[in-house]
């Protein structure tokens, strides 16, 4: 099999990172908090997080804090919880979610939560269960869940869940890998995991592993890098994740690395980018892929990192 | 009221600064108050500042007129983003009940600069409309399925139209279309369900139940091993497993598939998952299995369950231990076959 190549990946983000000119960093802009997560939590796994400054960092993500409270992918775009989730788990990384008022951010997201439990992801009003996992994720690190209705919250997700044992955007959805890891990593912070049939969605996200050892998102689907966090993460929230051939899946995972100039793509031979870089690193930590600090399936951040919010005294 | 068609650029070339329109003489302009130190001092267009100083002018006062209306269009013409004024316009759009036709085309040649808008207010307008709106919001998710046939936010949004706004009439029809097309495609089965279960005009899954058995088993005996037939399949008795194995067209069809020694994954565990619930298989089912002649399993288990899980132990080994699992919580048969 062959090997993780750890030094070209740091090298390549943080190349990413600092080419404001490049085609990835243009295409990328609106959503550079994203990128800045998926970055930085990648460098974190590998144990190079001190490789980026941490003030520069920091002081640019509260550049991005609008008055509602909310955070928007880049200085001077407008907010979303896409982003603010990011903005709290990078400063997470670096132990300083304190900096923020956490009544201020919680405001935000708990003024975005429906009559039926859903959230929108911004002011537009457009639903997803995508923005419920963001919601119930970024007020729990905020120590904030309680600020919101959990209740209606769960009820809007589990309307969700499809006869497959997956789950949709909306109800009457079709179950996608990825809706799915945002419905099981939801009900698992908010301690609402006995609605999920673990049986039946175990089965239906073991059928995503394909010939080549890689996982697709939907039936019939090519298979791609991210779907090993998506579809991996939840097998492990339901305990199923022995249902899949895990060295396939390592072997999918480190054929789509590009060896020469690190960096991660979607599948063997394309091109790499930030996303599926941080994915391939994070499912390969799943997997206990040797040299890699565990990450936590629900939160999507190192488990030190979650251990420090929740168990920490402050 | 103004002509709206088209006419955006036109207006654009010939404009007129409103401080020196007569029809805007009585307002005074709300300058933006950015505080003393401004963080980031932004630089504004002077067109710009001066519609928006405009805008703040009536928005503050709450005049819904048609002066009000022109304003913000060209405010969203200047910048698409800002909500206040989508939201103001939809106000004004309330209390002078102006065309929503008209609207629903406007929204459509802004939408090329900026998508998330466009489709709230996209939403908005159509919700209006009911009826009226659905052909036209049913073609455009058309239109973009037919460059993606999987495209999740399409059919996303094509279900919330179909749900807020109707237009049932057609969806199966497009649904056995686009499984013509590609009988694969995943989606398109999940919206088959979507409609079946959820049509006002269909009478509901029960009623559908026989027809759809009928097309899925034709899909299921084409392609084998097409994942989403067997899905589909298996939900069609959903809440009603007494029917599911008592059909007999359902252990038929795990048979047949059977009985051609290919692609037949799917046609085994469906007939385990029917013994799991008490189906009794005859003999024809025993010699099926055998006669697969699998390689690696061994002499094959008396116990017709254990039997199908060692073959698909052998014959889908990426899920093997998934396989040994479900064996192992196979009900104890008393006796053997």
């Amino acid at each position: 099999m062959g090997e993780l190549a750890a030094d070209k990946h740091v090298k390549y983000i943080i190349s990413v990172e600092k080419k404001k000119d490049s085609f990835e960093s243009v295409v990328m802009e609106h959503l550079r908090l994203n990128g800045a997560y998926w970055g930085l939590t990648t460098l974190d796994i590998l144990g190079k997080l001190d490789a980026v400054d941490e003030e520069d960092v920091i002081s640019w993500i509260l550049k991005c804090q609008d008055e509602s409270g909310g955070f928007a992918g880049n200085i001077g775009h407008d907010p979303h919880v896409l982003y603010t989730l990011s903005a709290v788990q990078v400063l997470a990384l670096f132990d300083k979610v304190d900096i923020l008022d956490a009544d201020k951010v919680s405001n935000y997201i708990v003024g975005l939560q429906n009559e039926d439990g859903s959230f929108s992801g911004d002011i537009w009003g457009e639903v997803d269960t995508r923005f419920s996992y963001i919601a119930i994720c970024c007020l729990s690190i905020l120590q904030r869940l309680d600020k919101i209705n959990v209740d209606k919250a769960v009820e809007y997700i589990v309307s969700c869940k499809n006869l497959d044992g997956g789950f949709g955007c909306t109800p009457g959805g079709e179950s996608h890998a990825g809706q799915i890891f945002c419905c099981v990593g939801a009900l698992a912070i908010a301690g609402a995991l006995h609605h999920v049939d673990k049986d039946l969605l175990g089965w239906w996200l073991c059928e995503r592993q394909v010939k080549s050892g890689g996982l697709n998102g939907r039936p019939e689907k090519l298979p791609d890098v991210c779907y090993s966090w998506w579809v991996l993460s939840s097998l492990i929230m339901i305990d199923r994740v022995h249902w899949i051939n895990k060295d396939k899946l390592v072997k999918f995972i480190l054929d789509c690395q590009d060896m020469e100039n690190g960096g991660i793509s979607d599948r063997p031979d394309d091109a790499v980018d930030v996303f599926h870089t941080y994915f391939g690193v994070a499912g390969l930590s799943l997997l206990e892929y040797p040299g890699l600090k565990p990450i936590d399936p629900a939160y999507a951040l190192p488990v030190d990192v979650v251990n420090r919010i929740f168990f920490s005294k402050k | 009221m103004e002509s709206d068609e088209g006419d955006e650029q036109q207006q654009e070339a010939e404009r007129l600064p409103l401080s020196q329109r007569p029809e805007w003489s009585d307002v005074t302009p709300i300058p933006q108050d950015d505080g003393p130190n401004p963080v980031v001092p932004i630089a504004y267009k002077p067109e710009f500042s001066e519609t928006m100083s405009y805008f703040r002018a009536v928005y503050y006062s709450d005049e819904r007129s048609s002066r009000s209306f022109q304003l913000t269009k060209e405010a969203i013409c200047l910048n698409p983003g800002n909500y206040t004024v989508w939201h103001f316009r939809r106000q004004i759009i309330e209390t002078l009940h102006t065309d929503l036709q008209d609207e629903l085309a406007f929204v459509g040649r802004i939408a090329k600069s900026n998508s998330k808008n466009y489709q709230h207010h996209r939403r908005w307008v159509a919700e209006k409309l009911g009826t009226g709106a659905v052909n036209k919001e049913l073609q455009f998710t058309k239109k973009m399925l037919s460059l993606d046939a999987k495209n999740y936010h399409a059919w996303s949004y094509r279900q919330w139209v179909l749900q807020a706004l109707g237009g049932w009439e057609d969806e199966l029809d497009y649904c056995q279309i686009l499984l013509g097309e590609d009988i694969f495609n995943n989606s398109a089965w999940n919206q088959r369900y979507f409609v079946v279960t959820r049509s006002p005009l269909l009478g509901g899954l029960i009623a559908m139940r026989d027809s759809e058995v009928n097309f899925t088993i034709e899909a299921i005996l084409g392609n084998p091993e097409n994942e989403s037939p067997w899905r589909y399949l298996r939900g069609l008795y959903k809440d009603d497993t007494e029917s599911w194995i008592n059909d007999p067209r359902i252990s038929s069809v795990c048979l047949k598939v059977l009985s051609t020694k290919s692609n037949y994954v799917f046609a085994l565990s469906t007939l385990l998952d029917l013994i799991c619930h008490g189906f009794r298989p005859s003999e024809e089912f025993r010699e099926a299995i055998n006669a697969l002649n699998t390689p690696d399993s061994g002499p094959l288990d008396s116990d017709l369950g254990r039997a199908i899980c060692r073959v698909l132990e052998c014959v889908d080994p990426l899920r093997c231990n998934y396989w040994l699992w479900r064996k192992s919580k196979l009900p104890l048969t008393v006796s053997s076959q």
